[in-house]
């Protein structure tokens, strides 16, 4: 057994820097790389891309990826766990396996986590008794069944667990959290009991810290962020686990950004809920027993971490076409800036009135002055204010309608209020809206499967 | 006495479907337990007045001198379907910062 590994975060959501997941395995020791593509949205998107062409439906930027990692990894022999395959993992690794032939690499397995996209599965599921409630509203997903455009269980650590056991030197999975991808490798190279949930927890924890990549090392940090030096070459995240559950969070020397008890912090409280119920498949992590100590020289250690038992169920997350959307946006200039962009506001919803047209929702925000805090922002002298950016958005049933307000913008220039411009980017096109339906069902309805495919 | 939390505290937000979470941690002891005390579920929701139309949850987390809040039906129906330029709650965190607290 190793008494430390060290496990690398590559990318923190789908278009994250191109250059960290090589970085990371580039300047400086590390055995695991991770790589965390799959937001909520990305799954119907990735769907979508499928039912076009049914040899896509993955993370496109992997291979392309993979072809500068792969001589470097396999020569280090880091491993790579991403779940960019998304809603077509094989696919994915095949794209991955072309990339491997054409460099002439052998001894290769990739690992493929299938069994997550429940799509197909829906009537069958459903007269086994799966409601799919929704867990914000209470209802029932039957009366949505045809508007789904994806569904997919979460998956934990295990399968990837299983792939490791079965040599795979990538494993590529559909949909699995986060924090699964990083305590995989812990639970594979430490032979930790999946029911020690203490070390479930420790695990977990890792992952929330390395899942949003430099979210943990100085970027996006509020507190004294004007301090952290070279954001422009941030180091990502590195989780260097030991077998008792211990972390230290650091990153590759002579980069930029930092790690310290503020930003590790800072990255703790990111999209949580009740801080003793943090639930994935693996476990229940208690995030108010973390404790973590400042090591000084960007190292943070994380400890004491105290987990309970996992809940019987899988989160399930399905999209569902909701409807169109469109977002159109003038600037208008000093002076009374505000004043123009606001009558501007007010001449076109009486166009829109007069069309007809019905609006699900209709949203104006006025950029430079309240479209971020709201009725907090302060009271400006008017005189002061430079250029107020007018932002018009309408969300409906149907596409006609959405496309109709596109052509509402332009006329504004000429048959409104003076001294406005931004009309560049053509009239705002109509895009579907996906809608998310967040879900919970029986472990035992489910059966992840790991796949290997191999360069011999 | 009037204390900006922006002076003794720092903070990150996020989105959980249509509910807003802001972390708000204190940077030493005293500032932990000034939130602790002052930093209420009512308090703020009466600044978030106008942007959270839901219920306000609170949760203390002394091992790191934070409170994390839960805004519910503050993202305008969520990341996907928000109409909001700030759809995915990213801003809350600053705008959390502007309370000054009565101490």
């Amino acid at each position: 057994m190793k008494d430390k590994i060290r496990i690398a975060s590559g990318q923190g959501f789908w278009g994250d820097l191109i250059e960290a997941p090589y970085q990371q395995v580039t300047k400086g020791d590390v055995d695991y790389l991770v790589m965390d593509y799959l937001a909520e949205v990305t799954m119907s998107i990735l769907q979508k891309q499928k039912n076009k062409k049914p040899n896509l439906g993955y993370a496109r930027d992997l291979p392309p990826l993979m072809k500068r990692l792969l001589p470097v990894c396999k020569e280090k022999g880091i491993k790579v766990i991403t779940n960019g395959g998304g809603v077509n993992p094989v696919a994915c690794a095949d794209a991955i396996l072309e990339e491997a032939v054409k460099l002439d690499i052998e001894n290769l397995k990739i690992a493929v986590v299938l069994g997550d996209d429940i799509k197909d599965r829906m009537d069958e599921l459903m007269a086994a008794g799966a409601e799919l409630k929704n867990m914000e509203s209470g209802e029932p997903l039957k009366e949505y069944k045809d508007k789904i455009l994806s569904a997919n269980v979460y998956f934990g650590a295990l399968p990837i667990v299983e792939a490791l056991e079965k040599g795979a030197d990538i494993v590529i999975t559909g949909r699995t959290t986060d924090t699964g991808l990083t305590l995989a490798p812990m639970i594979y190279e430490f032979g930790w009991d999946p029911k020690n949930y203490d070390l479930m927890a420790a695990g977990t924890v890792a992952g929330h810290i390395l899942e949003c990549g430099a979210q943990s090392t100085g970027g996006n940090f509020l507190g004294d962020w004007e301090s952290i030096e070279n954001f422009a070459e941030i180091g990502f995240p590195i989780c260097e686990a030991y077998p008792n559950g211990e972390v230290v969070v650091t990153k590759h020397e002579n980069t930029g950004g930092r790690v310290s008890y503020d930003t590790v912090a800072e990255q703790l409280v990111y999209e949580i809920g009740d801080p003793k119920s943090y639930i994935t498949p693996d476990c229940i992590a208690d995030f108010s027993s973390i404790k973590l100590e400042d090591l000084g020289d960007n190292r943070v250690k994380v400890y004491d971490v105290k987990g309970f038992k996992e809940t019987e169920f899988y989160k399930v997350s399905c999209s569902y076409s909701s409807g169109y959307s469109a977002i159109g946006s003038l600037t208008y200039s000093w002076p009374k800036a505000l004043t123009k962009a606001k009558r501007a506001d007010r001449i076109l919803r009486k166009r829109l009135e007069n069309l007809g047209l019905q609006f699900e929702e209709i949203n104006t925000e006025f950029i430079g002055y309240n479209a971020t805090q709201g009725p907090l922002s302060k009271e400006l002298d008017e005189d002061l204010i430079n250029e107020v950016m007018l932002r018009f958005a309408v969300r409906a049933n149907d596409r006609a309608t959405v496309e109709r307000f596109g052509k509402e913008i332009a006329p504004l220039i000429l048959t409104g209020p003076p001294s406005v411009t931004g009309f560049a980017g053509g009239r705002p096109k109509p895009s579907e809206v996906v809608a998310y339906w967040p879900a919970l069902l029986l472990k035992t309805l489910v059966e992840p499967h790991v796949k290997i495919l191999e360069l011999k | 006495m009037k204390v900006k939390l922006i002076d003794i505290a720092h903070a990150r937000s996020g989105d959980k479907g249509d509910a807003g979470n802001v972390g708000v941690i204190a940077y030493d002891d005293k500032g932990f337990e000034i939130i602790k005390k002052h930093l209420t579920t009512e308090r703020v929701k009466k600044h978030f007045e106008g942007i959270c139309f839901g219920e306000v949850e609170r949760y203390e987390m002394p091992n790191i001198r934070a409170i994390n809040f839960l805004l519910h039906n503050t993202l305008g129906g969520g990341g996907t379907v928000s109409l909001k330029h700030d759809a995915q709650g990213k801003i809350l965190a600053s705008a959390m910062l502007r309370m000054e607290l009565d101490v």
